[in-house]
């Protein structure tokens, strides 16, 4: 359809284009202007005020200074890496199942997905109580007689990331399964027929068949968690607020705490400013072979 | 072009997979099985949170979190939803619910009118420098919301909208529009193109395909997509106190005041009911909309 | 007495031409608790009392969240009528940029200098000579909270001081009992580490730090004796498996932990528990050791606002939150010191007592939140909040601090 031969360019498409005016808009005001703001007041020593006062690079030395700010890209390294893994593993296996004809379906998916609609300022509260070594799940177990029972993530400096994990999955992994049962109920009836016809086991279909069909809606979780997972803020401040001691900082928590607790704003800005940067170096290499050259629908 | 609104409901739905030959089969009992054990993990929170809520606040004081019970009150739940304290006004959620509705019901349609418009138009009509736009709103995706909190008050006060419903239901549309975009770009580019390619052949234009195919078509994605909004909104907190003036706050304020006090007594058990209670509107919408969680039409589409 | 009568003659005038003072005030706080609540509500009772309408502006979510509600509000170009700040520096760039409005006539009219006790809060409320701001109450951090059951477990009197505490530390630790509790948030941590400051080492080294700034003295042989004591309270708290502040507390009252240092609302938990003081359980100002509060709090600021009725709205309610009779019925419900040295507390409790006996004799200092702007506080919690939970020396632990103080501002 996107033919370039024909007269009236600008005019082809009239519609399409009337339609993007809105996401046109956002896009360069809001998101390329904001971030052009943002990168700018980095360079400023902005304290409670956004304030044109330049200080050149003193706000990125001191962020790279700052023990908080290393132990923030560390955790977000390791929290990152197996969120993903964990989110996409378990949301399409649970997706799968779902979509098996079952019984109560609609019971199920409300059960995985129920964590989704609680604010986490409470269930953060829950889960502290759950990870709790005294009276949580550790004590539990201790009680029925296992008294060497160690279970206490939260108020371990080395796996404290683990204990956030476990209740991030458990909030995120509902939406994901959803996405992935929409794509699965996206994909065509005899595409199922024709593998039963021909004989080729189930788990075969799945992953040679049916996840290839799926790629754009995997990447459109892949970027739903990855977006998530980047500015991932509420959960730790509701389950450790960065504890013990700063094992469990976050990068989104220290711009949070930069700009409204310590009051600076040029700090918040710069640390921001690293987060964005990141991002891009990660999203214009795939934008590129995601759309450069071609043509192809999907 | 096929009546596609003409399907009758007995394509529509049904999942995939083969059909469970007996009741209890080894398949079923591992389906089952795992379906049961995942869930446990899912509702042992649950559990917590109900078992708290009912108790008085000396119970809780004991300690043991897992027990039940001893003296069930629902005196928490009356007190979250009636007559906890903001401040003066101790009218508990009750006072900001109608305000909730009032931010949701349009901050949802908004913008997932929008986006979905956005994301079958470049699914389907790309046209140039499409995908770069398209870019920066995924990158957009990413940015932490509280870096943008100062630049869009100056926005909304420059367009006077600062303070009112409408700015917020614009400030909900603009933040949701990154994920929903692509959320409905990819549904859309992973249907069946002969679809599409039919219906201009016919002669339908960019709405006419917009509303009779791709809407009937997309019902799963759109139920995704009401669910990541409604609970996004609904349980917005910043936006709703940051960009609107009190008349306007959501319920999500007097959650966030009954729960958050650092210096007061904390009413454990008053907390988990407001929560429950704050996260019973979204949990009605995933329940009712899950139904429509059906199989696509595109093959009984095309055929017809 | 004055502002009683006056108080009282603003009823009456209100009563009789009621819409010809009427103007409605949107006042805005972060008091959402119960007794938080119930404070505010006797400001609120006052104004409207005295003819005007006090509209509640409850933000909660902790004080951060609330101003920056409130800043965006004042940048947004929608201005409250009164806005609650901690007094000190956090409200000193909307000061600078002219949205908050001076209140120095009032002030001087009034004699503010002479009837606020002690005099050092209005500092925190001015601004290149001009007051800002009217201060209204007094939170002190140094208090260290005993839990009696505890030490009659173990056979061990209670305490009456730091040192005998960390003394009978190991006692209770032998009988399974946490020595010291402590919750996990950044905030308590420093708040632990300030409260040694002021009382081990004294008002002089506390000034000279957190005042003048003196990155020698943060270096020096006195803040290294409150690191050493730093260095026990961590070796008390260890296993201390809670993070919030009252569940820290919760853990006293029921004789699990033998003490907490925290500041004085968390009186408002042992009392709901039942607890009376001297009997239950004991309060120990400045540990016992140098009986000396800390005068945090918080202030009301009144933006710049265009409005004329309303504009002197703002003015009666500056001087009614300073009224005695407010103050003693705000502050009596909010657990907190009034800031009046002119008035009669007589409903106050054993520990409130004691520490407006230590107002009256001027052992004072200020608050980190009145000398050291919001940055280096943050960074002083996250140090504090690192040592307390890790191996951290003494020593490295004392360079960094050093460090914090040579760049403060």
């Amino acid at each position: 359809m996107t033919g370039q031969s024909r007269p009236n360019r600008l005019l082809r498409n009239l519609s399409a284009k009337i339609a993007s005016i809105p996401m046109v808009l956002t896009a360069l005001c809001v998101f390329v202007g904001g971030t052009i703001w943002t990168v700018v007041y980095s360079f400023t020593d902005s304290r409670l005020l956004p304030r044109l006062r330049f200080v050149g690079l003193d706000q990125y030395e001191r962020l790279w200074r700052t023990p908080r700010w290393l132990i923030s890209i560390e955790n977000l390294a390791i929290f990152g890496t197996l969120s993903l893994i964990f989110s996409l593993a378990i949301g399409f296996l649970l997706a799968a199942l779902l979509d098996q004809k079952i019984r109560f379906e609609n019971t199920f998916r409300t059960i995985f997905l129920y964590p989704f609609a609680l604010s986490f300022i409470v269930t953060g509260l829950v889960w502290q109580w759950l990870l709790n070594p005294d009276f949580g799940v550790q004590g539990l177990v201790r009680s029925w007689g296992w008294e060497s029972f160690t279970f206490d993530p939260l108020y371990n400096q080395d796996i404290v990331i683990y204990g956030i994990l476990i209740a991030a999955l458990w909030q995120g992994t509902g939406l994901v399964m959803c996405i992935m049962l929409a794509g699965l109920r996206g994909i065509d009836e005899d595409i199922w027929k024709a593998a039963r016809v021909d004989g080729i086991p189930m788990w075969k279909t799945y992953l040679f068949i049916v996840i290839p069909m799926m790629r754009p809606v995997f990447i459109t979780a892949l970027v739903l968690i990855a977006s998530g997972i980047v500015r991932v803020y509420d959960l730790v401040v509701a389950q450790t607020g960065g504890g013990p001691g700063i094992s469990s900082e976050v990068p989104a928590k220290y711009v949070y705490n930069m700009m409204f607790e310590a009051q600076n704003l040029g700090q918040g800005f710069a640390a921001s400013t690293m987060m964005l940067l990141s991002v891009l170096i990660v999203l214009i290499p795939w934008a590129y072979l995601e759309f450069g050259g071609r043509k192809r629908h999907g | 072009m096929a009546d596609v609104t003409a399907i009758s409901p007995a394509e529509l739905a049904g999942p995939s997979g083969r059909r469970p030959r007996r009741a209890i089969s080894r398949r079923n009992v591992f389906i089952y099985g795992t379906l049961l054990l995942v869930s446990v993990y899912y509702l042992l929170p649950l559990y917590l949170m109900i078992v708290t809520s009912l108790k008085g606040l000396p119970e809780i004081r004991m300690g043991n979190v897992f027990a039940p019970p001893v003296e069930i009150t629902f005196e928490p739940w009356v007190k979250a939803w009636a007559q906890a304290c903001t401040g003066l006004n101790c009218d508990g959620l009750s006072r900001g619910f109608w305000n909730s509705v009032r931010i949701t019901v349009p901050s949802v349609i908004l913008s997932i009118l929008i986006a979905s418009i956005n994301g079958y138009a470049l699914a389907n009509w790309r046209f140039r420098g499409a995908n770069v736009f398209f870019t920066i709103l995924i990158f957009g995706a990413f940015i932490p919301y509280q870096v943008m909190l100062y630049p869009i008050v100056i926005m909304l006060r420059e367009l006077g909208l600062y303070g009112g419903l409408w700015g917020l239901v614009i400030v909900h549309t603009i933040f949701g529009m990154p994920i929903l975009t692509l959320l409905f770009r990819n549904y859309f580019t992973s249907l069946p193109e002969e679809l599409f390619k039919a219906a201009r052949v016919d002669g339908a234009g960019f709405w006419a395909i917009y509303l009779k195919i791709m809407l009937p078509m997309s019902l799963p994605i759109f139920v995704v997509a009401i669910i990541i909004q409604v609970t996004g909104i609904w349980n917005d907190f910043l936006f709703g106190i940051v960009y609107t003036r009190p008349e306007y706050y959501p319920m999500t304020v007097q959650l966030n005041n009954i729960v958050n006090s650092v210096q007061g007594v904390k009413e454990y058990n008053v907390n988990m009911a407001a929560t429950l209670l704050t996260g019973l509107v979204p949990l009605i919408v995933y329940f009712v909309s899950g139904k429509l969680f059906v199989r696509g039409i595109a093959a009984g589409a095309v055929k017809g | 007495m004055r502002y009683g009568l006056l108080t009282a003659a603003f009823a009456l005038s209100s009563a009789l031409h009621a819409s010809a003072y009427a103007a409605e005030l949107e006042v805005t706080h972060w008091w959402t608790s119960g007794g938080e609540a119930a404070a505010v509500a006797e400001f609120a009772k006052a104004f409207d009392a005295s003819g005007h309408k006090w509209i509640d502006g409850a933000v909660g979510g902790g004080g951060p969240t609330a101003r920056t509600v409130f800043v965006s509000r004042l940048t947004g170009g929608d201005p409250m009528g009164a806005t609650q700040f901690n007094h000190g520096r956090q409200a000193e760039e909307l000061v600078e940029a002219g949205l908050m409005r001076d209140l120095t006539d009032i002030a001087t009219e009034d004699k503010w200098l002479e009837v606020i006790n002690p005099p050092t809060l209005l500092d925190g409320c001015t601004v290149d000579g001009k007051i800002y701001c009217v201060p209204i109450n007094i939170h002190s951090w140094q208090w260290l909270w005993l839990s009696h059951k505890a030490f009659e477990d173990v056979g061990l009197p209670v305490p009456k001081n730091w040192d005998e505490f960390v003394a009978a530390a190991p006692k209770l630790r032998e009988a399974g009992k946490l020595p010291l509790a402590l919750g996990s948030q950044p905030w308590q941590s420093a708040g632990l580490f300030q409260v040694l400051m002021a009382s081990l080492g004294g008002p002089e080294i506390f000034n000279k730090v957190y005042g003048d700034k003196d990155a020698e003295a943060a270096a020096g042989e006195e803040i290294k004796r409150v690191f050493a004591a730093a260095g026990d309270a961590r070796e008390m708290a260890k296993g201390s498996n809670v993070q919030d502040w009252n569940q820290a507390t919760n853990l006293v009252i029921t004789g699990q932990a033998g003490g907490q240092v925290m500041g004085d609302w968390a009186q408002g938990d042992f009392q709901v528990a039942g607890q009376v003081a001297g009997k239950d359980y004991s309060c120990l100002p400045g540990l016992g050791v140098n009986e000396v509060i800390a005068t945090g709090g918080d202030a009301f600021y009144f933006p710049v606002l265009k409005d004329e009725e309303k504009s002197k709205a703002q003015i009666d309610l500056a001087r009614l939150m300073l009224s005695p009779e407010v103050q003693v019925a705000f502050n009596l419900k909010k657990g907190s010191l009034p800031v009046r040295g002119d008035i009669d507390l007589n409903a106050a409790n054993d520990c409130m007592k004691k520490g407006l006996e230590i107002l009256a004799a001027g052992k004072t200092v200020p608050a980190p939140e009145q000398l050291l702007s919001q940055d280096t506080i943050t960074q002083i919690n996250d140090l504090m909040v690192e040592f307390f939970s890790s191996e951290m020396s003494e020593a490295d632990a004392q360079t960094r601090f050093a460090d914090i103080i040579a760049g403060a501002d």
